[in-house]
């Protein structure tokens, strides 16, 4: 979903409005790092399993936070990227998708507690794919969810366990992630845009 | 993409994307699961006109990674070797409802014939056309040299061509749809390339290749080239008068246990030795060589289901009622 | 159209291109020119065929067509092989020999010839075979098919080229007691097993097995001296290649009597079309590089190359809808002939009307011993006149031919040249560029 969330439309929107400024992301990143931690009781076990493009850097951000609270931990160690390309279900009606590469932490998932990072959850079809994904890749022992945005409008019963904001949305209006990671520095901020 | 039936007009952009996707789906066969559902739903005919078990399996084996249903449908003992035309087994394959046809066959140009009339609307996939093409060959060789370039140079495979590498093409060229695949898909990411071989054994017309043809395989090797691709020699050549005996043929341009001596004798060289299968071991490779630790045989393979599954992946999704274009 | 009404008024063509001049023509006849053609008009009561700016040509005679029957009625017939030849402004084919049975004994060419007589579209003259079945061992009975009401004077196991030296001699020698003339289909058997193509660049990257130019010019090489040591009549059929070219014009030199033919493709098209794998572009001998195209087109200007000869070699449909390698060889050429040579020829200043005429009509007449036919524009000459809109511009498509073949290497493509006329014989078999009637003649 992030995907095409985020990619450049030919029509310019008609208005613009940021929804969570740099230091908002900021914010919600370390309130979510800490429930996280209080969901889990601790750290112990944990993975974090960002959904690419920017499911992954906001999985870096919050497993950097995990990591502050508890010395010894290596933030990177926990951390993973998942890629669900191949698990979409739309593969025939949109342009060709390029996979990216699936990293797992070297401990693997089998019995862990995966938290699944993504930036906007939407119909919830990426989520879905996630789970058929990881359910190839191995057996956590709990899988939650964590998304930055979770704008609504869900096509399947799926729901976010930290979500780091409601945002009501039309289905017309984008929502735009950027983070620095990917779009270039001192580039944070989730933008509403309207459409025609 | 809507079909892949040579490398000579395969872009640049399109052999790293197939190279670089394939990379993932390498990763897929080291797993405890070794299937994605992309293509779940999904009809592949292997169409072979002519026997190889070897690449039939490699793309069956490709389409079932994705979760493709495969149909094997080979031209011996059916309808074809009854006298079936090529139209008629295709638009056999339509009405059955292919929703990508891999063919092989013994007539150069016949995938291209499929591709080009109305007889089936699916994707083909060419898989070896008489001496023409064999293009997942090629892939999957510099999908191989690629993953030897790069860890020798120490940089990232990924979106990595071929540029400044040396390559050797050895043995008969002139019935090789290895050799022209390979030829066309190395140029196009940036190596060098030099076909060695008899001159009873390149094509005429092939001095306006883009590479060094040579009829020295020491002479080659001492100018050192980062990989050396045997081609298999068919002995019925022999009979044909390509060359006197195989035992000469061996002698002058087989990879035998001297050269293997003398490349290990150069210093630093991490030359790897190629070969496309199956091998004539004594005939143009030694077993010292093919078993050596510079040879890729086996990793070849392996990176053929790879590459085989990044094409069909490439070929069956995405809507393919939009304009061409990978 | 008035059955008894057989005199008709050309009005306004330009004889070989050169200046306006009214043709009548009477009982089978030119019965007069120019400025006597009206005035004896009234008096016939002449059919008038306006044809103002069309250039008049003498009806043209093909020296190599496959018109298939018998043996192969699904690929052509006597009937519309020559429907095809007429609407193309051909007043006479010759009908090669590689039929089935072939033509090899007096009593297939008589059939061919009373087939082609009770068509009444064009004439047919039937080529005999040099050697019994084109098996290229026994030599078939060429008095006996030359002494045969088909007349036969041309000799060719075209398809196959008589590669033994010695049988060659032979038949070279053996027709000069009947006028006859060996036509040869030059092509070394041994360099071409397997052969798919012109070997070269394109062969090379298509990875089809090569037909390589040399197995034409030994072969020519070779005939031309023995033609000019038995003093005998030589013809070398589709000539290809640059090479042939040359040792044809070296043979002409030292005066060996030897006739060369052309086929309109080999004028215009090249190998780099056989990239496509599409086998309407195989043919034999096949397509070669564009060197050879311009030097066939220069020796064709400047006389090396005495004929055109379309090679029509129609095919049903599924003889091309299948692999390169097991399609048929061959492509059609009737109905598309004129228009191509206009185009490669006239059109690029290579050649006028009246050498035209030379290469489609006289010259291919004389190496046939066709007497009839051939004739300049003259009044008491035989009415074989085929009219032409030089101006007229055409897209071709297979499907509307009158031949039963499909394989024409030309679909598609934009030409010059329309025949609207053809008299054979002083009968109109095409008018307004559509097939007329047959001429009636007295039973075959």
């Amino acid at each position: 979903m992030s995907n095409e969330q985020n990619h450049a439309r030919a029509t310019a929107p008609v208005s613009a409005r940021i929804v969570l400024s740099s230091e908002d992301i900021d914010r919600v990143i370390t309130r979510i790092a800490h429930e996280i931690i209080e969901a889990n009781k601790g750290t112990a076990d944990l993975v974090l399993l960002g959904i690419p493009s920017r499911g992954f850097p906001l999985a870096q951000r919050l497993a950097q936070r995990i990591a502050a609270t508890e010395p010894g931990l290596d933030a990177a160690a926990i951390t993973g990227q998942l890629d669900v390309t191949m698990y979409r279900d739309d593969l025939r009606h949109s342009t060709t998708r390029t996979p990216v590469p699936t990293r797992l932490p070297a401990g693997g998932i089998d019995g862990k507690v995966v938290v699944l990072v993504d930036d906007v959850l939407y119909s919830g079809r990426t989520i879905r794919a996630a789970l058929d994904a990881i359910a190839d890749l191995g057996r956590p022992r709990i899988v939650r969810l964590a998304v930055l945005v979770d704008r609504g409008h869900r096509e399947l019963p799926i729901r976010a366990d930290h979500v780091g904001k409601n945002l009501p949305t039309a289905t017309t209006e984008k929502v735009r992630v950027h983070l620095s990671e990917v779009d270039g520095e001192n580039n944070n901020e989730v933008v509403i845009e309207a459409h025609a | 993409m809507k079909h892949l039936l040579s490398t000579v007009d395969l872009s640049r952009a399109d052999a790293i994307r197939i190279l670089d996707i394939a990379e993932e789906m390498a990763a897929v066969g080291t797993r405890e699961v070794k299937k994605l559902p992309a293509l779940r739903g999904r009809t592949v005919v292997n169409l072979f006109f002519e026997d190889s078990t070897r690449t039939r399996i490699s793309f069956e084996a490709a389409a079932k990674r994705l979760s493709a249903d495969v149909i094997n449908f080979s031209a011996k003992g059916s309808s074809v070797s009854k006298g079936e035309s090529l139209k008629d087994t295709a638009q056999t394959l339509q009405a059955i409802g292919a929703d990508a046809v891999v063919i092989r066959h013994g007539a150069s140009g016949a995938p291209a014939r499929l591709a080009a009339t109305d007889w089936i609307d699916a994707p083909v996939v060419n898989a070896g056309d008489g001496t023409h093409e064999h293009p997942t060959q090629a892939l999957l060789d510099a999908f191989t040299l690629r993953a030897h370039w790069s860890r020798v140079r120490g940089e990232a495979s990924l979106g990595a061509d071929l540029s400044g590498m040396k390559v050797a093409i050895v043995g008969d060229i002139l019935h090789s749809r290895v050799a022209r695949s390979n030829l066309w898909l190395l140029r196009t990411l940036g190596a060098e390339v030099t076909m060695v071989a008899p001159p009873t054994l390149l094509p005429h017309g092939s001095s306006a290749w883009p590479c060094t043809i040579s009829y020295d395989l020491d002479a080659t090797l001492a100018t050192g080239v980062d990989a050396v691709m045997m081609l298999r020699v068919q002995g019925e050549r022999m009979h044909d008068s390509f060359f006197p005996n195989t035992r000469e043929y061996s002698r002058l341009w087989g990879f035998d246990d001297a050269r293997l001596a003398a490349l290990d004798a150069q210093p630093g060289t991490e030359t790897i030795i190629m070969h496309p299968g199956p091998m004539n071991r004594g005939l143009e490779i030694s077993s010292a060589a093919a078993d050596s630790p510079r040879s890729t045989v086996l990793a070849q393979v392996a990176n053929g289901v790879a590459v085989r599954m990044a094409v069909l992946y490439l070929l069956l999704s995405g809507d393919q009622q939009r304009p061409a274009g990978l | 159209m008035s059955t008894t009404n057989n005199a008709y008024l050309i009005r306004g063509a330009r004889p070989l291109g050169t200046e306006a001049s009214d043709i009548l023509v009477q009982d089978g006849k030119i019965a007069a020119l120019g400025a006597d053609a009206a005035t004896h008009a009234a008096a016939a009561d002449a059919t008038l065929i306006e044809a103002a700016g069309q250039i008049a040509l003498p009806g043209m005679v093909d020296i190599h067509t496959h018109l298939r029957e018998p043996g192969r009625e699904d690929a052509e017939t006597v009937e519309t092989g020559t429907r095809a030849a007429a609407l193309g402004g051909f007043t006479a084919v010759h009908a090669m020999a590689n039929s089935n049975p072939v033509a090899d004994t007096a009593g297939v060419v008589e059939q061919v010839w009373s087939l082609g007589r009770r068509s009444g579209w064009v004439d047919v003259r039937p080529v005999g075979a040099v050697t019994v079945g084109l098996s290229g061992e026994q030599m078939s009975e060429i008095g006996a098919m030359a002494d045969s009401r088909a007349q036969v004077r041309v000799f060719s196991d075209d398809g196959i080229c008589v590669f033994d030296p010695l049988i060659m001699r032979r038949a070279l020698e053996y027709v000069k007691a009947f006028d006859g003339v060996v036509a040869q289909h030059a092509q070394e058997p041994r360099l071409t097993e397997g052969a798919q193509m012109n070997e070269g660049e394109v062969s090379a990257v298509l990875g089809l097995a090569g037909w390589p130019a040399v197995a034409e010019e030994s072969i020519i090489a070779r005939d031309v001296l023995l033609a000019e040591h038995v003093g005998s009549r030589l013809h070398v059929c589709h000539v290809s290649t640059a090479g042939s070219v040359e040792i044809i014009r070296w043979a002409k030199s030292r005066g060996v009597n030897v006739t060369a033919e052309v086929t309109p493709h080999h004028l215009l098209l090249t190998d780099e079309l056989v990239k496509s794998y599409d086998p309407v572009y195989k043919v034999n001998p096949p397509l070669r590089a564009e060197a050879d195209v311009m030097a066939l087109r220069a020796g064709l200007a400047d006389g090396t190359i005495d004929v055109i000869g379309t090679d029509h070699a129609p095919h049903p449909s599924e003889a091309k809808e299948c692999e390169w390698a097991a399609a048929a060889m061959g492509m059609t050429g009737l109905e598309t002939a004129l228009s191509v040579v206009q185009h490669t020829m006239i059109e690029t200043g290579l050649i006028t009307w009246a050498d035209f005429a030379r290469i489609t009509s006289s010259a291919p007449a004389a190496i046939g011993r066709v007497e009839d036919q051939g004739r300049e524009l003259a009044v008491g000459e035989p009415a074989n006149i085929t009219l032409v809109d030089a101006e007229a511009r055409w897209v071709v498509d297979p499907v509307a031919m009158a031949t039963k073949g499909r394989n024409s290497p030309f679909k598609g493509l934009e030409l010059p040249g329309k025949v609207t006329t053809v008299f054979f014989h002083g009968h109109p078999t095409v008018l307004g560029g559509e097939l007329n009637t047959p001429r009636i003649t007295e039973a075959a």
